[in-house]
């Protein structure tokens, strides 16, 4: 699998027992069962994540309190061979609001047999994060870039280390 | 798979650092530079470069006489590593999710794996 390494893009791939039409309808309805529940953007748990099945639509978690967070745009819902969308978080897993600094995760079915599908996974354009990584120079003189971003990096540390204590 | 001795979000988690991070995000800066912008000691300065440089946040450069300290553009290399992570192990629990047989929409209460047969 060690083809010329795009460090902007991350590729992953997995063949599952499942037709590919199950392949699809799970993946894209049952998102929420599986994502990893580590990387919560909300400040209380997951009850639950929708996919909005269709392009313009969402992926939402919402947290047992109601509050809501979209943090990635559905670009292209294709059955069953195809979903495409945005990944609106940014590198200090917060959502990020603007388009032009987020990247974007293609997920595509193919058939291998009746019974099992390749499914490929590419998240690609990781360089558009690099804005948030390295400028935010406005944000910082506002006082609303950097350092409340890092403000959040220190929160989230503390919720760790009350929680694996 | 965290290859810097120390985390970057431990680093961070100094309000000090954390200033003096944002700091070199705006622009690069020597020691002194940042000494004199901030109520804090040069040689605590120093030593709070040393943690952030550890955990792999800034690099330095010598320039003359002086060493330049700036955020490590490698941000991305990393953000790229947990990503990696990040997929490998939502496809596998995914292929978990997938290969069961149907249970019909998710019920987000579930944690554990349905009961086997009971008798």
């Amino acid at each position: 699998m060690s083809e010329t390494t795009d460090p902007t893009t991350v590729h992953a791939t997995i063949d599952v027992d499942a037709p590919q039409q199950r392949a699809f309808e799970v993946f894209t309805r049952d998102f929420g069962a599986f994502k990893p529940a580590t990387h919560n953007l909300l400040a209380v748990p997951i009850a639950e994540t929708l996919v909005e099945r269709r392009v313009g639509g969402h992926i939402i978690d919402r947290g047992t309190d109601g509050s809501e967070c979209h943090w990635a745009r559905v670009l292209v819902y294709d059955p069953h061979d195809r979903f495409v969308f945005s990944w609106d978080i940014s590198p200090a897993w917060q959502v990020e609001t603007d388009p032009s600094r987020t990247s974007e995760v293609e997920v595509t079915f193919t058939a291998v047999t009746e019974d099992r599908t390749r499914v490929e996974l590419t998240h690609r354009h990781l360089d558009r994060h690099g804005d948030g990584w390295t400028g935010v120079r406005d944000g910082v003189s506002t006082g609303e870039g950097w350092p409340l971003y890092l403000g959040r990096y220190a929160d989230l540390i503390t919720a760790r280390a009350s929680t694996t204590g | 798979m965290n290859t810097y001795a120390i985390d970057g979000w431990a680093a961070l988690g100094d309000p000090t650092r954390r200033s003096i991070f944002a700091r070199l995000a705006v622009a690069p800066s020597a020691v002194g530079e940042l000494a004199d912008r901030l109520p804090v000691s040069r040689p605590a300065v120093s030593q709070h470069l040393k943690v952030l440089k550890t955990a792999g946040l800034v690099t330095d450069e010598r320039a003359g006489a002086r060493r330049i300290y700036h955020v490590d553009q490698t941000g991305l290399s990393r953000l790229r590593t947990e990503l990696d992570s990040y997929w490998q192990d939502t496809l596998a629990a995914y292929k978990r999710v997938v290969e069961q047989p149907d249970r019909g929409p998710q019920h987000p209460e579930h944690r554990h794996p349905p009961p086997g047969d009971s008798p």
